[in-house]
């Protein structure tokens, strides 16, 4: 045979491997084809490819291997099964940029589906690999590798903490810092990942100079870009008071305001979340915040958006209306308690309609005034039939039963507790009749209006055992008013009446 | 002698009376004895009691002026104490007063400040109406920049819609589709397709699987020029390099085709070509342009 001859057989084993690696990678983008590759076998085809003289195949096999690994669980655990991850992160070292993109890929594929997968990664020296990879010029590596040290920090502390001790925050912080903003997103979104697990982590974020970066890209007008920064912000800042100060003193916050009427919902739903996180900690800060005008925005925000969206944003009101009674008045001034009572009105799931109740216990609880505020937009009989419910969850039971009992406690507007007379259980009777007693026997106006509107007959109707504090409040209340009003109202009095007209013998 | 004879008759006379008289009272000496004691006794006791009273006068004498000393002595320190108290008491209801009203003044000054509270929360509802109306206008300016985009991008749509259909502007000879004789006026398509020039088409890109970047696109080098059937083969075996984009030095290519060349001269000692040789370098260098493709 001449040369050309052997030649063409090379020749044509390589195209026949370019082609198998190649269709192979486009079959793999679609998953329905997945299944069918993984039965016959395409894990262990793939695998030799990898290690192929020619580095177009390399780089193809490596991308097929990526997507098949990011389809599925089983396919990642065979990547790492396969021993597969240690040749990866070898030549991830040495390759040309195509090559380290595909690589980084499938690491990233193997890490997002368990913190175990994300172990076996770190455990044959991929993090290192990676943080290497950072530092190279081309932006689409180094989204890449960014992209797969997020999926890894995301699962647990001790992977960030793996991340953060190879040094990757200083160069992610720098990549912050690149023109491409599809690098600055995975950035952002990397260093929110690792924030979010202990205080340690956010600490050491922090320390490299990363929330003054954050904060410089909050006039970005990209919107996922906002979405990273914001959420990286809320993660820093959850933790305590000096880290949410620290993000304080960036100055976000007239300007994340603007953010709060962004076109992209979870825009605003991570603008909600940072407030919320920074409220949480300390009466100062909520302080700092209502004064930018956050309250009005904030109140906009859970009118406009439904469902889940609306969580921080009521969990938010909460927390600020729970540091001080001057706060919770601020809040009611903001029309904050329609607000609510619409949510609870509109919202079906558990979750947010206890978030709504606890909120609304907060506000209420402080004095005579906020639970007048309260009573007055009915939310009241709301939380009763919440409490009285028996599909609710317990958690909105037991939320809605304590609501009730700290607003009670402080509600002296008659209007707003006769409603509760009538359906209440026995322990929660106990207070409205308490709150009765304490205010029927200065009011006469309400004394007056207790008794039209049918009140002191209900309070007849209840039964109380004897030396009980319930009926001490009874006895309380029968004592403002007149005998003869207390003996019309009592139950069976028309029966005692016609007894007596029985025995009555007329002179 | 007579005298001392007398005497001495006499004498023993006498003597039995005198004996007699000496002890008359033996039988009630016991008694006289004990009388005279008794007497003695009592005239002792009264002398002593006598002293006694007279001391004890005199005790109390003492006693009375030093109780009066002590006692005037701790009623004035009493008296002293008492003053000393009802001073203390005055001073004290004094700083009472002022502390009461200094209290009060400062609680209601700087911590329960009714008046600072009232306006904070008129200045909030304020702000709040502020923040508001700011952040509607912003939103406006907003809507209205989204939507100016919009229309831009969509008159652009349609200039490039008429930019490919000008086949369909109507002639004299014949009205166009858009241009319809039942219409009283053109539509809009057809007086865009009369502004907008025309234009040759560029040709699209065209889209083909998935690609590795580094690669020519294999079909294309091996047809426009003939070339032998292992000679793609041996440069990607030899230099595989030659076929990947993005080489750090500025002179790689002069280098890679003085390789290439280097190469040839060997091959061509040792084969003898089909193609003609004055056709080799330019064609070559096509090529190595277009295997340089960077993406």
């Amino acid at each position: 045979m001449s040369q050309r001859q052997i030649i063409q057989v090379f020749e044509q084993y390589q195209k026949s491997r370019m082609q198998f690696v190649q269709t192979v990678a486009d079959l793999a983008s679609r998953p329905i084809n997945i299944e069918i590759l993984q039965n016959a076998g395409v894990m262990s085809m793939l695998r030799p490819l990898l290690l192929d003289v020619v580095p177009s195949i390399q780089q193809t096999a490596a991308l097929a291997l990526g997507r098949l690994a990011d389809h599925s669980d089983d396919l990642a655990e065979a990547v790492v099964k396969e021993d597969i991850l240690p040749q990866l992160v070898q030549s991830l070292v040495s390759q040309n940029r195509f090559y380290k993109k595909a690589a980084a890929f499938v690491l990233r594929a193997v890490a997002k589906h368990s913190p175990e997968l994300a172990q076996a990664v770190v455990a044959c020296g991929g993090v290192g690999a990676l943080v290497l990879c950072l530092e190279e010029f081309d932006p689409g590596v180094k989204e890449a590798a960014t992209w797969a040290l997020g999926y890894i920090a995301r699962h647990n502390a001790m992977l960030s903490q793996s991340v953060v001790d190879a040094g990757a925050v200083p160069l992610l912080v720098l990549c912050l810092l690149e023109p491409e903003i599809a690098l600055k997103r995975i950035a952002a979104s990397t260093l929110s990942d690792i924030c979010k697990h202990t205080p340690e982590l956010a600490q050491t974020v922090v320390d490299t100079g990363a929330i003054a970066h954050l904060a410089q890209m909050i006039l970005n007008p990209d919107a996922k870009l906002k979405r990273q920064v914001f959420s990286a912000l809320s993660q820093i800042s959850k933790h305590s008071v000096s880290l949410a100060e620290m993000v304080i003193e960036a100055e976000i916050f007239p300007a994340a305001l603007a953010s709060l009427r962004d076109q992209d919902e979870y825009v605003r739903k991570n603008v909600a979340t940072l407030m919320r996180e920074v409220v949480k900690h300390s009466p100062e800060l909520s302080q700092l915040i209502i004064n930018y005008g956050a309250l009005s925005g904030v109140i906009d925000y859970v009118n406009d958006c439904r469902g889940n969206l609306r969580l921080p944003g009521i969990m938010m009101l909460g927390y600020v209306a729970a540091h001080s009674e001057t706060l919770a008045m601020a809040v009611i001034i903001s029309k904050g308690v329609p607000q609510l009572g619409l949510c609870l009105a509109e919202e079906s799931e558990h979750h947010i309609k206890a978030a709504t109740v606890w909120s609304i216990g907060q506000i209420g609880h402080h004095t005579p005034e906020h639970a007048k505020a309260v009573a007055t937009a009915h939310l009241l009989p709301k939380l009763l039939e919440f409490y009285m419910d028996a599909s609710s969850s317990e958690d909105l039971q037991a939320k809605s039963k304590k609501a009730l009992k700290s607003i009670l406690q402080k509600c002296t507007h008659v209007p707003g507790l006769e409603p509760l007379l009538y359906d209440a259980p026995s322990n929660i009777l106990k207070h409205v009749v308490c709150q009765f007693s304490k205010v029927l026997p200065h009011d006469s106006k309400a004394r007056r209006l207790f008794v039209t509107s049918g009140g002191l007959k209900k309070v007849q109707e209840i039964e109380a055992e004897p030396g009980s504090a319930l009926q001490e409040h009874i006895n309380a209340i029968n004592g403002c008013f007149p005998e003869e009003l207390v003996r019309y109202y009592t139950p069976g009095y028309s029966e005692a009446l016609l007894e007596r007209l029985d025995n009555y013998q007329s002179a | 002698d007579m005298v001392e004879l007398l005497k001495i008759g006499s004498e023993i006379t006498e003597f039995p009376k005198e004996l007699f008289y000496r002890n008359r009272f033996e039988d009630t000496r016991q008694r006289e004895n004990q009388v005279a004691t008794q007497i003695q006794s009592w005239f002792r006791a009264c002398k002593v009691r006598a002293y006694l009273s007279h001391l004890h006068k005199k005790a109390i004498i003492i006693q009375k002026i030093w109780r009066g000393f002590t006692a005037r002595a701790r009623v004035r320190q009493m008296v002293k104490a008492a003053y000393f108290i009802m001073k203390m008491n005055f001073y004290e209801e004094m700083a009472v007063r002022i502390q009461r009203r200094w209290r009060g003044f400062f609680q209601r000054k700087y911590i329960h400040n009714f008046y600072a509270r009232k306006s904070y929360l008129e200045g909030v509802a304020i702000k709040n109406i502020l923040v508001r109306r700011k952040l509607d206008k912003l939103n406006e300016v907003q809507k209205r920049e989204r939507d100016c985009r919009a229309m831009v991008k969509e008159q652009e749509g349609k200039v490039y819609q008429a930019q490919r259909l000008h086949h369909l502007m109507s002639t004299k000879q014949c009205p166009g589709v858009f241009n319809s004789p039942f219409r009283q006026a053109p539509h809009e398509m057809e007086l865009l397709l009369r502004q907008v020039k025309y234009q040759v088409p560029t040709r699209l890109a065209p889209r083909g699987r998935v690609r590795p970047q580094g690669t020519p696109s294999p079909t294309n080098s091996r047809t426009c020029c003939s070339r032998e059937p292992g000679e793609v083969w041996e440069q990607q075996v030899q230099c595989p390099d030659l076929m990947l984009s993005l080489q750090t030095s500025y002179t790689y290519l002069e280098e890679a085709q003085n390789q290439l060349q280097q190469q040839e001269t060997v091959r061509v000692r040792t084969e003898t070509h089909t193609v003609c040789t004055h056709n080799d370098t330019p064609t070559h260098k096509i090529m190595l342009q277009k295997s340089y493709h960077i993406h």
